[in-house]
């Protein structure tokens, strides 16, 4: 087995994850919980898909499923911010809304192969070897997804609108004393995340493959929601989470695909969700560490300024 | 005379059920302290909410500095030059002090701390502006609150119920700086109701109660007497009469218990007491030495690592607390809201979850039946049984409390702080409920953060220090006993 090709495989599949991930970390940073994620990916590989195939243009089709992403971001963010419904209720809504609407809209274009993102080499450093070709000679996605991470670990805890977005996340009611829309910081929080989210969804059907299918996220949606955990709300823990669990899924495509080791393809499939639950079982247990990561105080709990409890 | 900054006028504020404020006056000078004083539930803290943008008024208006203003929110009030240091404090746990303040300001937090250290050393404010604020004290946190309102520049400061949390010491610093931001043409609105303090620091008091204003007294023109009247409405009698205690049979035997707190701590080590029916054994302590986990480890709450505990006779060490509910211990714990109600829960409902109930079904009218009974004996001021807790003042509350706890007939109570943040009316009714039940043979003990409640109603008082008793005193309060009690209190052997 090549390493190389192994690796390389590891950032493609590990990419849409991470898309999904800091996206939600976004989102929850405010202090608001989208279980819709799984929805929004679909949503996403579904309109960056039509887009390419109608268009031809994949930089157009990728704007577009940021759009829908938050477009439909707004609809948990209506939900959950001004109605103040239950923040699970709602993100499983979402959720079950975007794999049924993109279902049926898509049901058209399923099996229809449209143009996809090539890899282009970053010269100079593909040439390092092992590492070069695995992580600076992939499609221009990939590189979006580094910079969007460094950018938002440096937005989050270097920034000043960062401190604002956190402080709305641990202590609505501080940074609503302070001058802060709580409202607003939140709505923006969450059709950012939305949006890329749905990015994510739209690496699937613009980069790994060119085509669509129903429900072609496959459960993503919902490791991402473990990653966010397992990477503590920061960024760069998000990519490296995100290219560990592209690692296992690339690695058991190989298993298979080889032949080498003979082992049942639905126990491979389940890797990714055992380790989440694995990994979530690891961080709860130890205490200190839970402590130390610290999910926002006031996540998935409406802020409301004359609500007594 | 100093002009006026701030005046409300014809102040309405309705809740569903309750009108909180109706047509409330006010008026702040400059570098005056104007005392808001009034039972729980008089409508202080609503008046203040509405002042700070927390809350709309229903009707009346708001004129600051002579102008009439709508106050939009928490933020224009301060823009205004209006801030409040909330009971709650508002600051960001995980953030450190800069942070909380530079939140919503344009400066970064290297800026501000500069700041803060200037503000620290003009008004005697002492903080470290880069300490995280769930290090610090709670004393500490209320002077970062107060920082913040000076760095945003407030002329209009709203201290509600600032003492309420603080030490004798922190106290004295407190009022030495609200001194500094009067004398810098500040005004401080003070909300409160120990009489003691609002003598010390006022210069006006309005009284509040059941949302109307009672009257506004200049200084010399107020006295504690006249204040309690004009609170209550009525003369407080706070000297409790009572009989002497006839203890009888053992109740209740802790015997060398040892336990952790929540963070792993010991905090109680090898603690041992006896307290007969019929009597109240108070225990006075500074806070923090174990007399949460004591009444903890009695109620069945916290884990008991070493030791023993009899009720009756029986061994109940470690036994769950179902079992020592029907065994008879009764629990008046110091949160209401969180542990001893169910705030979303109406009246009635909470009146009924007792554990003593072996009904699979129940219907309605029973439980309102049943519900109207207690709102009756124990004067609870509700709308209805149907009402939700949390709308019911701290009082009303407290009354829920103890009506459903005393309705289990039990033979040990434990009561934590079963006073703390009430008027003096529900104060009363706590004291002489307790009484009662003494007098009935029940065994009670008492663990309170203030001297006066232990001396006004224990028969013998022990000293908790570092979770252990360490020693027995009379409830006298003699000069000779109270410093005999704070040596105790401070570790010091006796």
């Amino acid at each position: 087995m090549n390493v190389e090709g192994l690796l390389s495989a590891s950032i493609r599949y590990g990419t849409p994850l991470l898309f999904a991930t800091v996206g939600e970390i976004i989102t929850e940073r405010s202090g608001v919980l989208n279980l819709g994620l799984e929805g929004l990916m679909l949503m996403g590989a579904f309109t960056g898909f039509v887009t390419a195939y109608s268009t031809g243009n994949l930089w157009l089709a990728f704007t577009l499923s940021l759009v829908v992403g938050a477009l439909f971001a707004l609809i948990h963010a209506f939900m959950s911010i001004t109605l103040r419904v239950n923040q699970v209720v709602s993100g499983l809504a979402l959720t079950m809304l975007g794999s049924g609407l993109s279902g049926i809209l898509g049901r058209a274009y399923v099996g229809r192969p449209a143009v996809m993102f090539q890899p282009v080499a970053i010269p100079g450093l593909e040439k390092i070897p092992v590492i070069g070709p695995a992580f600076f000679k992939q499609d221009p996605l990939v590189y979006v997804g580094y910079v969007l991470t460094f950018f938002l670990a440096w937005f989050i805890f270097k920034t000043k609108a960062g401190l604002t977005l956190r402080a709305v996340g641990e202590e609505p009611a501080a940074a609503d004393a302070r001058g802060v829309n709580v409202f607003w910081v939140r709505y923006l929080a969450t059709l950012v995340g939305g949006a890329l989210t749905a990015a994510g969804g739209a690496y699937l059907s613009l980069a790994a493959t060119s085509m669509w299918m129903e429900n072609m996220s496959a459960g993503r949606g919902w490791i991402a929601i473990a990653l966010v955990i397992f990477a503590a709300w920061d960024p760069l823990k998000a990519m490296l989470g995100s290219y560990l669990f592209g690692f296992i899924m690339s690695l058991q495509f190989r298993l298979q695909a080889t032949g080498e080791v003979h082992v049942s393809a639905n126990l491979l499939l389940m890797l990714p969700y055992l380790v989440t639950l694995v990994s979530m079982v690891l961080f709860s247990i130890n205490e200190s560490f839970r402590k130390r990561i610290g999910a926002p105080s006031a996540l998935g709990v409406p802020y409301s300024r004359e609500e007594k409890t | 005379m100093s002009s006026t900054l701030l005046e409300v006028r014809g102040i309405v504020k309705r809740f569903p059920g309750v009108l909180a404020l109706d047509g409330v006056n006010f008026d702040l000078r400059e570098g005056e302290v104007h005392t808001l004083l009034g039972e729980n539930g008089a409508g202080k803290t609503t008046l203040m909410n509405i002042i700070f943008g927390l809350y709309r008024a229903d009707e009346g208006e708001i004129l600051f500095k002579g102008k009439r203003v709508h106050i939009r929110s928490p933020y224009h009030a301060l823009q205004l030059g209006i801030g409040m240091v909330q009971q709650h404090f508002t600051l960001v746990p995980s953030f450190t002090v800069a942070e909380n303040i530079a939140l919503g300001t344009r400066d970064t937090p290297s800026r501000v701390a500069a700041k803060i250290r200037g503000i620290s050393e003009e008004y005697g404010l002492e903080v470290d502006p880069h300490a995280k604020v769930w290090q610090l004290s709670v004393g500490e946190r209320q002077r970062v609150e107060i920082i913040k309102l000076l760095y945003a520049g407030a002329r209009v400061v709203i201290l509600d119920e600032p003492t309420a949390v603080l030490t004798p010491q922190e106290t004295e610093a407190l009022f030495k700086a609200v001194r500094k931001m009067t004398s810098r043409g500040t005004g401080v609105i003070f909300i409160s109701h120990k009489l003691n303090e609002v003598m010390e620091i006022s210069s006006r008091v309005t009284v509040l109660r059941k949302g109307k204003v009672i009257g506004t007294l200049e200084r010399g023109e107020f006295d504690q007497n006249k204040l309690a009247r004009m609170m209550v409405g009525r003369e407080v009698v706070m000297e409790i009469e009572r009989e002497k205690a006839r203890p009888g049979e053992l109740v209740i035997k802790v015997e060398d218990v040892h336990a952790r707190s929540d963070k792993g701590h010991i905090a109680l080590n090898g603690i041992s007491l006896e307290i007969r029916a019929g009597e109240i054994l108070g225990i006075a302590g500074v806070a923090g030495n174990g007399q949460r986990e004591l009444a903890e480890v009695i109620t069945g709450l916290r884990r008991v690592e070493s030791g023993k505990i009899e009720f009756l006779g029986k061994d109940l060490t470690n036994t769950s607390v179902i079992d020592r509910i029907l065994a008879g211990i009764a629990y008046i714990p110091q949160d209401r809201k969180g542990i001893a109600l169910s705030p979303n829960l109406s009246v009635a409902e909470n009146l009924f979850l007792r554990r003593k109930e072996k009904k699979v079904w129940f219907n309605k009218r029973e439980i309102f039946g049943h519900a109207r009974r207690y709102i009756e004996e124990y004067k609870i001021k509700t709308p209805s049984p149907a009402t939700a807790v949390k709308y019911l003042s701290g009082g009303n509350m407290q009354k829920v409390v103890i009506a459903r706890e005393f309705s289990l007939d039990p033979r040990l109570i434990i009561a934590v702080h079963p006073t703390r943040g009430l008027d003096v009316a529900s104060m009363e009714f706590v004291y002489r409920s307790l009484i009662k039940a003494r007098d009935k043979g029940v065994a009670i003990l008492l663990l309170a953060g203030e001297l006066y409640e232990i001396f006004n109603l224990s028969d013998r008082v022990g000293v908790i220090y570092e979770g252990k008793i360490v020693g027995y005193t009379t409830p006298d309060p003699t000069p000779e006993n109270i410093e005999k009690i704070g040596l105790m209190m401070a570790g010091v052997a006796v």
